[in-house]
């Protein structure tokens, strides 16, 4: 039948003609088949043989042009249906070439379809896009706008911006909208790109045509969002658009079912919830066109009822005004009461929005919330699950968070089944009104999603129960803790349990399993190593059942007791100990050892639930300074760090916190230097030590070597250096606080060498080398002001707390502890700074166990670098006043869409004609920021110096552009 | 924003798909696979919504075609709805009362369509005076560059 259905349509087709002309019978029986294929298997095979076709065809020279054009669409067809047709993507791309707009635009739209914008073929069509929209046809001004929303990247914006923008001022208004369209897609892109533009958004937002108008809204929602404070002049103007958009003043043709261009009114009102959005003033000036609004708005269409939607979206983000409150409040119960589903849903998330100012409004919903929670449909179920997320209360925990899990269980689809777990277990930290409630609710969620949740959460949930919940009650934290060793060992006999849960589980018997002294400690020990053997193949369950046997052991010894080993833990142990996971042989050995120790270095080795304290590392490892000296003094050679090491020169290297993404994949473009032959028969080692000497930080050494040595020489080094470097990029505002004497330094640390071997030359190194000299020296000492701080902030937190401050004397044993707790249970540590810690710290914690001496380091205060390395921050960009006061005028220029009066235009853009020009200055400026993805710091510091040569300086027209080449 | 468009039959054959935001080939086919999937076997009164890996889908269906929208999850969902029929009331009055057959065989101009209406995810046009007058002109000339090599063709710009 359908068949029969699609051969009539076919031959329909055949006599109209103008439908379906210049496709060959071929291809148009290649889509009967696809479409008469009974099974995926099959389609596959039909396209299989077609791409084989296509493949053998499209090669063979000489194909006429629109015999090409049928391929390329055929190859659209292919890839569309999911099949990969990537030889055809040059021939496709070949086409876009052509003169004839009808084979150009075949060959733009294959290459949007094909190309995602990192493609390397994108370089072959900027070239033609730029042809393209340079023509004074504007039909392909169009065509290649479009193709240059899809297609340009960040690297590729300079190439196509100036005629884009060009094109703003184009006479045909399909041009100016695809411009700003195609701007707007640049923003995403590249914020730093467009942001010198946004005079020329303000100015287009005043466009004699509305679709101009309504597409410019799409950039300026984003700009708004970006930074919402410099737009707040806009609200005047926003509002009054809004006004005579609701008032019917567009042209009948933006109307859509009898609504007065809703689209637009709907971008209008998320750019205003957004400059409202706390903010008194000007959320005054929304009320009203509010207030029309809903009074306007007919709730029979479906659009209607999305532009109401968008008002109560806008309401609940302003200042919270009564009056359109009540009309929100009003729209949202007619939505909840309606029978529409789709409406439904919308009701409940409005509901949501608005709860957050006026709790009450639920209460009148409550049956109507409940209905929406039985219903089958899941999507609306879900909405309705985070609507009772927002109002959960200390009342209403219990009830919500066991639906939300009994939900949980019943649901399949792993994304949701995460985000509503965690949603659990955030409420349950939040409210939970019980201890018993709360770990039997974690029980539940870690059983059904354990392996779901995120590993941060099981580490919370560990350190709610060492720290209990903030009272300083310590029975209630006992209580609660040994409630959760109850549970747990409950658990312990289901036959399957997710990992994650497992690790709590073990950490937390190990911390207080024997704690309140109801279970003896060879229970716990059986108890665990059953763990180990239900869990053979995952082997940080193992790694946390080992550390808390050697926890429980560690606590029997400090009370004096005898530890018997059971065999099985013995068993467990030879086990480990052969393991081909080295973490957990180290365990294994580490318990061996504990046992042969005397119960007081076990208590100062695994104290009792210290898992709460602090631990104390020297990231600097400056305790190894004088075995660094000892070595260098003996001939070694010195440490060179990873970033100069790869010679890589990048120019966020400025700011250590890029170094990490921007710094690892960079070529090096300068040639090596040539080597230079040591001119007296040296050992090899000390010749290659001199050579590198120069490129060699090691901090703390240097720091040493300052303070001690401070040799006469020295300063004159580092002047002529800092000199030098100087002269070479032009760059004097920023390198003056780089040039610090202490950066030279570390070649003044090895100057007697230098004297014994004869080496005086220092200048073999280049200025570049020194350049990354101190890049790195800037790295290390704001890395290590970061540290400074964060444990600042650790400490100041403890002491507060617990007063348990550490003597130093305690720090290795704190040490040994921090390493049986490895597998990620930082402790006491909230997780943002341990994760801070594992991102900024070295791996030197095993080291730390040597020695206790902390500061033979002498101190430059850190934050004082600090402050220098932020160096010359550009100020606050200064918008012009020129175009604040034009765009008041907005609300008489809107008048343009209905009554046309020619005058108020012109008046406009002379009074923009200024912006325009300043404007053009910081235009010429646009090239540099796409330079900072270039791999040569020199060539884009040299960029920078010439356009401060132009004039454009950082506290001009375009902060962003230091702000990006700074990093 | 919209991340992506697709329209499948009701036995999940693709009719049509354009991507706004990156997606590998392979991607590609998974998500047409679980939307569909999920899609299809929605029952006919409920949400024309689905919440999927933390986007939303908005889906409307015509005769035997679903279109389907992926969208950002703090997008307005009935404003999505709408989009789409705006879409299909535009592809309507190009056709002359559209059904299925016209897109399968004309994929490439629905395309066309879709590029006047959707530029990167947003809607840049929603006359649809303005979309048709535009896809007329691009239609007629690329007629007439059929007969005449493209030189007049400046001239029919200029007389449009």
């Amino acid at each position: 039948m359908e068949q029969l259905k699609t051969i009539g349509r076919e031959l329909a087709m055949g006599s109209q003609g103008g439908g379906w002309t210049g496709q060959s019978k071929e291809f148009l029986d290649l889509v009967k088949s696809i479409g008469e294929a009974r099974s995926k298997a099959e389609e596959d095979r039909i396209i299989l043989r077609e791409i084989d076709s296509l493949r053998r065809r499209i090669a063979e020279p000489d194909v006429p042009r629109r015999r090409m054009k049928e391929y390329i669409i055929r190859l659209v067809y292919a890839e569309m249906l999911g099949h990969d047709a990537s030889f055809g993507y040059i021939h496709a791309v070949k086409m876009t070439h052509d003169d004839s707009l009808s084979l150009k635009r075949t060959g733009y739209l294959a290459v949007t379809l094909f190309l995602s914008d990192d493609h390397d073929l994108i370089i072959l069509i900027v070239n033609t896009i730029q042809k393209d929209l340079r023509s004074d046809n504007y039909l392909i001004v169009c065509t290649a706008l479009t193709a240059a929303c899809k297609l340009i990247n960040e690297e590729t914006i300079p190439a196509v911006l100036p005629q884009v923008v060009d094109l703003l001022a184009h006479p045909k208004e399909a041009v100016r909208k695809k411009a700003v369209m195609a701007l707007h897609r640049f923003y995403q892109r590249s914020p730093a790109s467009v942001s010198h533009l946004i005079s020329y958004f303000r100015k287009r937002l005043c466009d004699n045509d509305p679709g101009v108008m309504g597409a410019t809204l799409f950039p300026l929602f984003d700009l708004i969002t970006a930074d919402v404070n410099s737009y707040k002049d806009l609200v005047i103007s926003f509002v009054s658009i809004l006004k005579q958009v609701a008032e019917r003043r567009l042209p009948k043709a933006y109307d859509y079912h009898q609504m007065p261009a809703p689209f637009i009114q709907i971008k209008l009102l998320k750019i205003l919830a957004l400059l409202g959005s706390g903010d008194k003033q000007a959320s005054g000036h929304i009320y009203n066109v509010l207030g029309d609004i809903f009074r306007k708005c007919e709730s029979s269409s479906n659009i209607g009822n999305a532009v109401l939607y968008e008002c109560i979206c806008c309401v609940s983000s302003i200042y919270p005004n009564a009056k359109v409150l009540d009309a929100a409040a009003e729209s949202t119960s007619k939505f909840l009461k309606s029978d529409s589903h789709n409406l439904k849903y919308m009701g409940i998330d409005a509901l949501g929005r608005l709860i957050k100012i006026n709790p009450d409004i639920a209460e009148e919903h409550q049956l109507a919330v409940i209905d929406c929670l039985e219903d089958p449909d899941d999507t609306l179920k879900r909405k309705t699950f985070e609507l009772l997320y927002k109002m959960t209360k200390s009342t209403n925990v219990e009830v919500i968070v066991d639906r939300m899990i009994d939900y949980m269980i019943s649901i399949n689809d792993n994304h949701y089944k995460t985000e509503i777990a965690s949603r659990c277990v955030e409420l349950a930290e939040q409210f939970a009104p019980s201890n018993q409630w709360f770990i039997q609710t974690m029980n539940k969620v870690f059983e059904h999603a354990g392996d779901l949740l995120n590993v941060r959460v099981a580490h919370n949930l560990m350190r709610l129960i060492a720290e209990g919940f903030g009272e300083d009650d310590e029975g209630a934290d006992s209580q609660l803790r040994s409630s959760a060793v109850n549970s747990y060992l409950r658990i312990l006999g289901e036959p399957k349990l997710p990992s994650l849960f497992l690790q709590v589980i073990c950490w937390v018997l190990g911390e207080y399993g024997t704690a309140d002294g109801k279970y003896s400690a060879s229970y716990i020990i059986g108890k665990l190593c059953d763990v180990t053997e239900a869990h053979l193949c995952n082997d940080t369950v193992k790694a946390y059942s080992i550390s808390a046997i050697m926890k429980i052991c560690a606590f029997e010894i400090t009370a004096g007791r005898n530890v018997e080993m059971l065999p099985e833990c013995q068993s467990l142990i030879d086990e480990l100990s052969a393991s081909h996971s080295t973490d957990l042989q180290q365990r294994a050995y580490e318990l061996q050892a504990l046992l042969c120790l005397d119960s007081q270095a076990v208590e100062s080795v695994m104290p009792l639930d210290a898992s709460c304290e602090d631990i104390e590392f020297d990231g600097n490892l400056s305790f190894l300074n004088s075995f660094v000296q000892q070595s260098i003094e003996k001939g070694a050679r010195p440490y060179i760090p990873e970033s100069e090491r790869s010679g890589t020169f990048s120019v966020s290297n400025y700011n250590s916190q890029y170094q990490h993404e921007a710094s690892s994949h960079t070529l090096r473009f300068e040639a090596y230097e040539l080597p230079k032959p040591s001119p007296t028969p040296a050992t090899p080692q000390i010749s290659v030590s001199t050579r590198t000497t120069d490129l060699v930080p090691v901090p703390e050494t240097t720091y040493y070597y300052t303070e001690n040595n401070q040799a006469s020489k020295l300063p004159p080094v580092s002047d002529a250096s800092s000199a030098d470097h100087g002269i070479k990029l032009h760059l004097d505002g920023v390198q003056k606080k780089w040039g610090r004497p202490t950066y030279s330094s570390s070649s003044s640390s090895t100057s007697s060498e230098k004297k014994t071997n004869g080496v005086t030359r220092i200048d073999g190194v280049s200025s570049q080398s020194r350049g990354t000299l101190y890049d790195s020296k800037g790295q290390q000492s704001e890395v290590s002001a970061e540290k400074q701080k964060l444990a600042a902030s650790l400490f100041g937190a403890s002491a507060g707390k617990t007063e348990k401050k550490l003597a130093s004397t305690q720090r290795a044993p704190k040490a040994t502890t921090a390493i049986a707790e490895r597998p990620g249970v930082t402790r006491a540590v909230s997780p943002e700074i341990s994760k801070q810690k594992a991102a900024s710290s070295p791996p030197p914690d095993l080291l730390d166990l040597g020695e206790p001496i902390t500061t033979t380091t002498p101190t430059i205060d850190p934050f004082e670098q600090l402050e220098g390395l932020i160096g010359p921050t550009p100020g606050p960009s200064t918008l012009d006043n020129s175009v604040t006061t034009s765009e008041q005028k907005a609300p008489d220029l809107m008048t343009l869409y209905t009554d046309t009066p020619p005058s108020s235009s012109s008046s406009i853009s002379s009074a923009l004609g200024d912006i325009h020009s300043a404007d053009k200055n910081s235009q010429m400026a646009k090239n540099v920021p796409s330079v900072k993805k270039g791999p040569n710091p020199q060539d884009s510091l040299q960029k920078d110096a010439t356009a401060r040569h132009v004039g454009v300086t950082p506290t001009g027209n375009n902060p962003n552009l230091f702000r990006d080449l700074l990093g | 924003m919209i991340h992506f468009v697709i329209l499948i039959s009701r036995q999940g054959k693709v009719r049509l798909t354009k991507w706004y935001s990156p997606y590998q080939q392979k991607e590609r086919s998974t998500v047409i696979r679980e939307l569909s999937g999920l899609i299809l076997s929605r029952g006919p009164k409920l949400c024309n919504f689905v919440e999927w890996k933390g986007y939303k889908v908005v889906y409307r269906r015509y005769a035997s075609l679903y279109f389907c929208m992926c969208i950002d999850p703090d997008d307005n969902e009935l404003e999505i709805l709408e989009i789409i029929h705006h879409f299909v009331e535009i592809l309507d009055r190009y056709f002359g009362s559209v059904c299925e057959l016209d897109l399968i065989f004309n994929f490439h101009k629905a395309y066309y369509i879709l590029d006047e209406i959707l530029i990167a995810g947003e809607l840049q046009e929603s006359s649809k005076k303005a979309v048709a007058r535009l896809i007329a002109a691009q239609d007629s000339l690329v007629e007439t560059a059929k007969e005449e090599a493209g030189s007049i063709s400046n001239m029919i710009s200029q007389a449009i």
